[in-house]
């Protein structure tokens, strides 16, 4: 059976604390504990907490695995003498959702998850229930699907580790499935006094199934009524309350022995009059119950009568009809569970059980069935808690047995849209709705690609979901543009500024150190990042200055309107247009924009000196190209260079600087002479 | 991690009942692990499969028609990589890969662009630092040339016949420079090319002429992740997206309709430009009416919430794949 046991306290397996201190250290999602030598020869307690935080920084950037690698380094060179074979231990709390074939319930739910919260609110009443009803159904459907899938994987793999992994799995979908539907017949459907029976008894004759190959062999043998264990396939049929199916195969026995024929029409025919409770309206409650009673008394005059003494098979049946106990439990084999056992009761003597009044049917079923040799199971506990209601029960003890979050916190989601409960305010907070879709959606993240799904999780979470998926987001590792895209995206739908610019930053960074300067231009202008922007400027311009050109010109010649970016940026290009027009020929603009980038402070002043030295060639063209107003503007900035620094004795001193001032200067006198000649000349008359 | 590739049987086209419908479901034929992501990939021919992978790996896959089996036939591996090999992620993720047997090209995050032969070992030509930015894809514009888009908004033409490296021809986004994430060419008029944008938009080129998109459609509201014309049916464009909706723009109605001043005869002809007056029908693509022209534009894709990452379509069906790990074929796209 499943659920059998509380998950045990988990020991770290190959971790001993006898032998090595251990020191942790928490993560996002996953806690890493690691071997050392604190408290022991060497070892000292500055070290022990300075790898804390060592493992903590490689934390912040989602690198376990680096972490591990640089602390089994850091101990080894510890140098004590003792043999350091040292491990670092990463203890994970969810292991489910790595298993393969329950991705597809991951995903499948959250579509069905998404389409809940977005669904229409205002629809009320009947309608409204329906729809829940519809999802409800949605989710077991996926359950089920899942288990087929685990199913068929158990049975074609050959390693005897996984089957059994994947049968245990199945068996545990199965009673997720069973606790599920139970939940939506009592609380999702709230099915009523009738409606409530027939439910109950779909959910039995869906998942109690051990009797299934049983009736397979009995149907399909040749002549069924000579099978030895036809009458416990009648049996089954009437604890199920599945009366055509039983009539049909008491017509075989009755064609073969004809001296029960007699008996048979008796039974046959209270069979068929048996009253059901209908989903329509046809009836109220109260002709049901006329009806009944009356059928009822008689079923009891034949029995007394005795009928159907001769045919032990046929009375124990008729004892059946009639509700009796002690009958009923005589076939416990067949009925394997207390929940069916309490159905068939319900059907023979209370078919129209109120949901209030199941809570006692429950406890004294599971009583009688059990026996006292037994004691419940977990399984047990969690239905029980659901037949009396206790929806706040039935989530606690699923949320303690089973091992992933997944189960709990979409049921509690789907009730809470039921309004079914009440704000069961958490001492932290939160209302339990929430906490679960918390620890669930967290659960979620640390998996490398379902966290996608994790993220819608916390946008529903109202409280604290914001909170949550800002801390997480960050601790995704971008090992690819694409996923850095993607992340970003996220981010930058729900106005999340801070970790837009600092993921645009990590990409800026790695982009850099891979000389990848148009990567990074792209980035820092996703975050509007100007520092960055001045900064691979700067880079840029270095490696001008070492390298007399530039690299990358198709990165800067079309930077467009990002040039506006920053400053440094914005002198970059400017500067690499002048280059061009120069390279054109056209002198006149090129003096111009020379002239601007000095003048409007858009050059740095540490690249002053470089602009000017790239006037001289203008200064020193045959034709005149700087005007006197210009030649002033330029002369002005060399003074302002030169005078502007006097501590900078050194500079003055370098001669290959001294020079090029003087270069300079008489170049700006040469050109100012001509210029004023030709300003001063009348043109031809 | 555990990603892999996957050959699925769509089902047989022959098997459609009385209303068309197919049955039976896509099942999985065959699967191999594969290192690292998979950011590309593409028939090579009927039996090789190209894989571009985010390690930087290039592999061919053969299917194994007879036991439904995938195998690794050839592995270029590091065949995109960051200049300081030594550290962890030395290795770049290969972003875009285009086959035209035996040719195959890939572009990757180091801005390099590759040329293999599916029978060499080594690459036939590389092309270092093609791009200062990463490149995000790539598509053949000729047998020898090919189109590359990278992260800040240029579309470039490679002459792979040409033996610098230098781009034959630079066009890019006026205004913002907003990367370019796809790129396909017109499967007939190899002069129109539609690229996608980080912003969702939509840009039809026309590399003739310009060297700024002919038409820019607003269309989704995140990143848009590949765009395809129909192989068979060109004025039909499908576009998929972050924000989880599959567009597909249909031009075809405007085939039909020739323009009024056609009609007309005489009088208006010496009003008309004369390149309208050398073709007859201009393409629907490179119109610049948009009120006159009708293009119907619909989402085939009723419920959405993850990412579609990539689409392809032939004939009368469409395959896409979603961030929520399922795969949705179309059989019927013009039903």
């Amino acid at each position: 059976a499943p659920l059998t046991h509380t998950v045990p306290p988990q020991v770290v397996p190959g971790a001993d604390p006898s032998a090595r201190q251990l020191c942790f250290a928490w993560g996002p999602a996953e806690v890493l504990v690691c071997e050392t030598l604190f408290g022991r020869a060497g070892g000292s307690r500055s070290r022990c907490l300075s790898r804390s935080r060592y493992l903590s920084r490689f934390w912040g950037e989602g690198r376990a695995g680096a972490a591990a690698r640089a602390l089994t380094g850091s101990l080894a060179g510890t140098g004590d003498g003792v043999p350091s074979s040292s491990r670092v231990f990463v203890v994970r709390r969810d292991q489910d959702i790595y298993i393969q074939t329950l991705r597809k319930l991951f995903n499948e739910s959250h579509g069905i998850f998404m389409g809940l919260q977005r669904s229409e609110e205002e629809l009320a009443g009947k309608s409204r229930k329906a729809q829940l009803v519809q999802v409800s159904k949605n989710y077991r459907s996926v359950i089920r699907a899942c288990m087929e899938d685990m199913h068929q994987a158990a049975i074609s793999t050959r390693d005897p580790a996984l089957q059994g992994q994947y049968s245990t799995q199945v068996s545990i979908l199965s009673a997720m499935e069973l606790i599920w539907n139970l939940c939506e017949i009592l609380f999702v459907e709230a099915a009523t006094a009738g409606a409530l029976l027939l439910r109950l008894l779909d959910w039995v004759r869906l998942h109690v199934c051990d009797v299934d190959s049983m009736v397979r062999e009995v149907l399909s043998s040749e002549s069924p009524s000579k099978h030895k264990l036809f009458w416990n396939v009648v049996d089954v049929f009437v604890l199920q309350g599945r009366m055509d199916e039983a009539r049909h195969l008491l017509s075989k026995e009755a064609s073969a022995n004809p001296t029960s024929m007699n008996m048979y029409k008796i039974l046959d025919d209270l069979m068929k009059k048996m009253p059901m409770p209908s989903l329509g309206n046809t009836q109220t409650l109260t002709e049901l119950e006329l009806k009944w009673q009356h059928w009822h008394e008689e079923c009891q005059r034949y029995l007394q009568d005795g009928t159907f003494a001769s045919n032990p098979h046929m009375e124990s049946i008729c004892k059946i009809l009639l509700g009796d106990e002690d009958a009923i439990l005589e076939k416990k084999e067949l009925m394997t569970t207390w929940y069916h056992f309490l159905v068939t009761r319900l059907l023979y003597s209370h078919p129209t059980v109120k949901p209030m009044e199941l809570r006692f049917y429950a406890q004294s079923s599971m009583d009688l069935f059990l026996g006292g040799e037994n004691s419940p199971e977990p399984l047990d506990m969690i239905l029980m808690a659901a037949f009396e209601f206790e929806m706040h029960q039935v989530i606690k003890e699923c949320s303690i047995v089973l091992s992933n979050w997944w189960f709990v916190a979409h049921l509690t989601d789907l009730l809470d849209h039921c309004k079914l409960l009440q704000s069961h305010n958490l001492y932290f907070g939160s209302n339990m709705r929430e906490f679960l879709l918390l620890e669930y959606a967290s659960g979620l993240f640390s998996h490398h690609s379902l966290w996608q799904l994790g993220v819608d999780y916390f946008d529903h979470c109202p409280e604290f979901g914001r909170v949550y998926l800002e801390l997480h987001i960050e601790r995704i590792p971008l090992s690819t543009e694409q996923k850095a895209l993607k992340v970003l995206r996220i981010c930058e739908q729900r106005q999340m500024h801070e970790q837009v610019r600092s993921i645009c930053k990590i990409m800026a960074m790695k982009a850099l150190r891979n000389n990848r300067l148009g990567s990074a231009l792209s980035w820092s202008i996703r975050a509007k990042d100007a520092a960055f922007a001045t900064l691979i400027s700067d880079r840029f311009l270095k490696d001008y200055c070492e390298r007399g050109c530039f690299s990358d010109l198709d990165l800067i010649d079309n930077l467009g309107p990002s040039m506006l970016l920053s400053d440094r940026l914005t002198f970059l290009g400017k500067y690499r247009e002048f280059h061009r027009l120069y390279g054109e020929k056209r002198f006149p603009e090129a003096a111009r924009l020379l002239l601007t980038l000095m003048t409007a402070h858009i050059a740095p002043c540490s690249f002053w000196m470089t602009l000017l030295t790239d006037a001289l060639p203008l200064l020193e063209q045959k034709e005149v190209i700087f005007s006197a107003e210009q030649t002033y503007e330029l002369m002005r900035c060399l003074e302002d260079l030169t005078a502007g620094n006097p501590d900078k004795q050194k500079f003055q001193d370098d001669d290959v600087e001294t020079t090029k001032v003087e270069m300079l200067r008489l170049a700006l006198a040469r050109n100012l002479a001509r210029v004023i000649v030709k300003e001063g000349t009348v043109e031809g008359s | 991690q555990d990603n892999r590739i996957s050959l699925w049987s769509a089902g047989d086209l022959g098997n459609a009942g009385l209303n068309g419908e197919y049955h039976g479901e896509p099942h999985l034929l065959c699967d191999i692990q594969h290192n690292g992501d998979v950011m590309d990939m593409q028939f090579l021919d009927q039996e090789r499969i190209v894989v571009a992978s985010s390690t930087g790996t290039v592999t061919i896959f053969r299917h194994h028609q007879n036991n439904q089996t995938l195998s690794a036939s050839h592995q270029w591996e590091k065949a995109h990589y960051h200049v300081d090999q030594d550290t962890s992620c030395g290795g770049a993720a290969c972003t875009g890969v285009i086959c035209n047997n035996p040719e195959i090209v890939t572009v990757g995050e180091d801005g390099r662009i590759n040329l293999f032969r599916a029978d060499q070992k080594d690459a036939v030509r590389i092309i270092e630092n093609a791009d200062s930015s990463t490149l995000h894809a790539v598509t053949f514009l000729r047998t020898s040339e090919i189109l590359t888009v990278n992260s800040i908004g240029q579309l470039k033409i490679w002459d792979l016949r040409q033996q610098r490296n230098e781009p034959s021809q630079i066009f890019s986004l006026a205004g913002d420079r907003v990367p370019l994430h796809c790129v396909d060419r017109h499967p007939n008029q190899q002069h129109i090319v539609a690229t996608g944008g980080q912003d969702g938009m939509l840009s039809i080129w026309d590399i003739r002429q310009g060297t700024m998109p002919v038409s820019l459609l607003n269309a989704h509201e995140a990143e848009m992740w590949e765009v395809h014309f129909h192989p068979s049916d060109p004025d039909h464009l499908f576009t998929c997206s972050e924000d989880g909706s599959l567009w597909h723009w249909d031009t075809s109605s405007n085939v039909s309709e020739k323009p009024s001043f056609l009609h007309q005869g005489g009088r208006s002809t010496a009003y008309l430009s004369h390149s309208t007056i050398n073709q007859s029908v201009v393409s629907a693509w490179l119109s610049n009416d948009p009120t006159k022209d009708r293009m119907e534009i619909t989402n085939l894709i009723p419920n959405q919430t993850l990412s579609v990452n990539s689409l392809d379509v032939l004939g009368p069906c469409l395959v896409y794949g979603t961030d929520a790990e399922a795969i949705y074929v179309n059989r019927q796209l013009f039903a």
